[in-house]
């Protein structure tokens, strides 16, 4: 297996140009939104509004405006798949169509999925969703194409600012952290790495630079593992199962007596 | 600003609609009819099976119901069987921890059951000649084995759906252990509903129709509390349920589904003899409305 690979992707740099967008579109062959034709948010910069089945990077446009709007400003980042170490689209798969590769990265194979959208709902990002032309789900697969032919993605490749930084990850943290230094020296103290530690579903093989909290970003503050629920809920459906069944025991068991009973009562 | 009650709030809904509305309502419906149906068979007296096997008649139709409606859920119809085979290798396809690829593996095996229950109840009934398929009924160990493991992998199919929900990242569905609970509990009261609905049609007086009634009286009132423990459980995020699809949550499952028709179980002289009957359609119809608020609700967040 190859070293893990991902992005690093420090919002403080990024202008919003979406290179990453529509580089992302042309070499992934994506359609366009409505056959090509222009509709636009009205509200805000950002008319590709989320990550999808044809949009599988997203600029984020977030206004920080005073109500007046004489002051302000965006806080701009360029969201994608994060290829979750512990992939819930992985875990849940009833397919097999979900798989990491070599690069430890997680590629939907639309040739195996059947369009069932349980990793559209396992995904705490929203990052998934069915593309309308082949009726299966996809997102991102850290261009797998591309690194198969010792290439770096399409949209860190076409970032002007390297606000995408693609490369194996150890070295990607090891940047990243040097960065966080960097600006909390020159005074952004609110400088952090989202999804670096582990502590986020195994750690995120795109991680993000972000100096507001998470939710801010419309990232969840603490993303969990859809199986989480797995044995509670397993349990309590099989207590509910065995009470009910009681219940039937008691009532067709005793049904002479006490069905006479019931039936009389006025 | 920028306050969400819980970290699922950043998932994006899957576009279940209708079909999987239908297909939790049905699949409740075989897996409890089939559950029911087996403990009559278990426990009930000889003059009981006819509801036994009425219980049969339903579950089999219901479960094929339940397949076609899920495949034609999945964008890609024609792909159903990657549930159960790997298409690419040829190989099984099963994964214990995913409830979507347990549950179908779990809806083809009730299948097979419901249809050996079916052909038994058939064959019993002389509706087909066939002394083989009439082994499958009571007296014999042969029905016993068949109708345990048939009414166990039923009711699995009818809780395993909440489970489903609970093993994902959207608001409400994960943010409560309860869902299979509810699930299994509310599959029992609309199945106990559609039989004595079914009896009643046929004018059947057998004494097992009279458990039946107390069956459903006592698993409504179950129900009931099982969905308050679920409301509970939500924490904050309850406040999903302040609008429109907690109006029809209160009016329609609770006030129309529960409290109502425990109202006319236990208060028989209210309707005469309409009273059952009307109970149970109210217990279906409420069953039908908590799965319809329960898929759409959180898809709607």
């Amino acid at each position: 297996m190859a070293e893990p690979m991902g992005f690093y992707t420090d919002t403080t740099v990024c202008i919003g140009c979406k290179a990453c967008e529509v580089a992302c579109k042309e070499w992934n062959q994506l359609p366009s939104t409505n056959g090509g034709v222009n509709t636009l948010s009205g509200d805000s910069y950002d008319n590709t509004r989320r990550l999808d089945g044809i949009h599988w990077r997203h600029v984020k446009f977030i206004e920080q405006f005073t109500e007046d709007r004489k002051d302000g400003h965006w806080l701009l980042m360029s969201d994608v798949c994060k290829h979750c170490v512990q992939a819930p689209c992985l875990e849940v798969c009833p397919t097999g169509a979900i798989v990491r590769t070599e690069f430890d990265s997680v590629v939907i194979q639309s040739d195996a999925c059947n369009g069932c959208r349980d990793c559209i709902s396992a995904c705490p990002f929203g990052v998934i969703e069915v593309n309308p032309a082949s009726g299966t789900a996809q997102k991102c697969t850290l261009c797998y194409d591309r690194l198969q032919g010792g290439m770096e993605p399409a949209c860190s490749q076409a970032c002007p600012t390297q606000s995408i930084q693609f490369g194996t990850i150890r070295e990607l943290h090891g940047r990243a952290q040097k960065r966080v230094a960097q600006l909390h020296e020159a005074g952004e103290k609110r400088a952090y790495l989202y999804g670096a530690d582990e502590k986020t579903l195994g750690g995120l093989n795109s991680f993000y630079l972000l100096v507001d909290k998470p939710e801010v970003y419309g990232l969840p503050p603490d993303p969990k593992m859809p199986t989480r629920n797995l044995a509670s809920a397993s349990w309590f459906s099989a207590l509910g199962a065995v009470v009910v069944g009681l219940m039937g025991i008691i009532n067709f068991r005793n049904r002479g007596a006490g069905a006479q009973d019931h039936e009389e009562r006025p | 600003m920028n306050t969400f009650p819980s970290s699922t709030y950043f998932s994006a809904p899957p576009d279940w609609g209708w079909l999987i509305v239908f297909y939790f309502f049905f699949g409740g419906l075989a897996g409890g009819c089939y559950f029911i149906a087996a403990l009559i068979d278990l426990f009930g007296r000889p003059e009981d099976r006819p509801l036994a096997r009425l219980g049969y008649y339903i579950a089999f139709p219901c479960v094929l119901l339940s397949g076609v409606l899920l495949t034609l859920d999945l964008n890609r119809p024609l792909r159903f069987w990657h549930m159960l085979i790997e298409s690419n290798t040829f190989q099984p396809m099963f994964k214990l921890w995913s409830p979507m690829s347990v549950g179908s593996w779990a809806l083809l095996i009730f299948g097979i059951f419901s249809l050996v229950s079916f052909l038994g109840a058939l064959a019993e009934d002389g509706r087909i000649q066939s002394p083989a398929w009439r082994k499958v009924r009571p007296p014999g160990m042969l029905n016993g084995v068949i109708v345990v493991l048939g009414g166990l992998v039923g009711f699995y199919v009818a809780g395993y759906t909440g489970v489903l929900l609970a093993v994902t990242n959207r608001p409400i569905w994960s943010d409560t252990p309860l869902l299979g609970m509810l699930f299994v509990v509310s599959a029992a009261s609309i199945s106990a509903a559609l039989m004595i609905l079914l009896a009643h049609r046929s004018k059947w007086t057998m004494p097992g129709i009279g458990a039946l009634h107390r069956l459903d009286a006592w698993v409504v009132v179950l129900e009931f509390l099982v969905l308050i423990a679920v409301m509970i459980s939500l924490g904050p995020v309850f406040r999903a349920w302040v609008n429109a699809w907690g109006v029809l949550l209160f009016l329609g499952v609770i006030v129309l589904g529960m409290v109502i028709p425990s109202a006319l179980y236990w208060r028989r002289q209210w309707l005469g003899d309409r009273n059952v009957t009307t109970a149970a359609a109210l217990v279906l119809v409420g069953g039908f409305i908590l799965r319809l608020v329960i898929v759409f609700s959180a898809q709607g967040v």
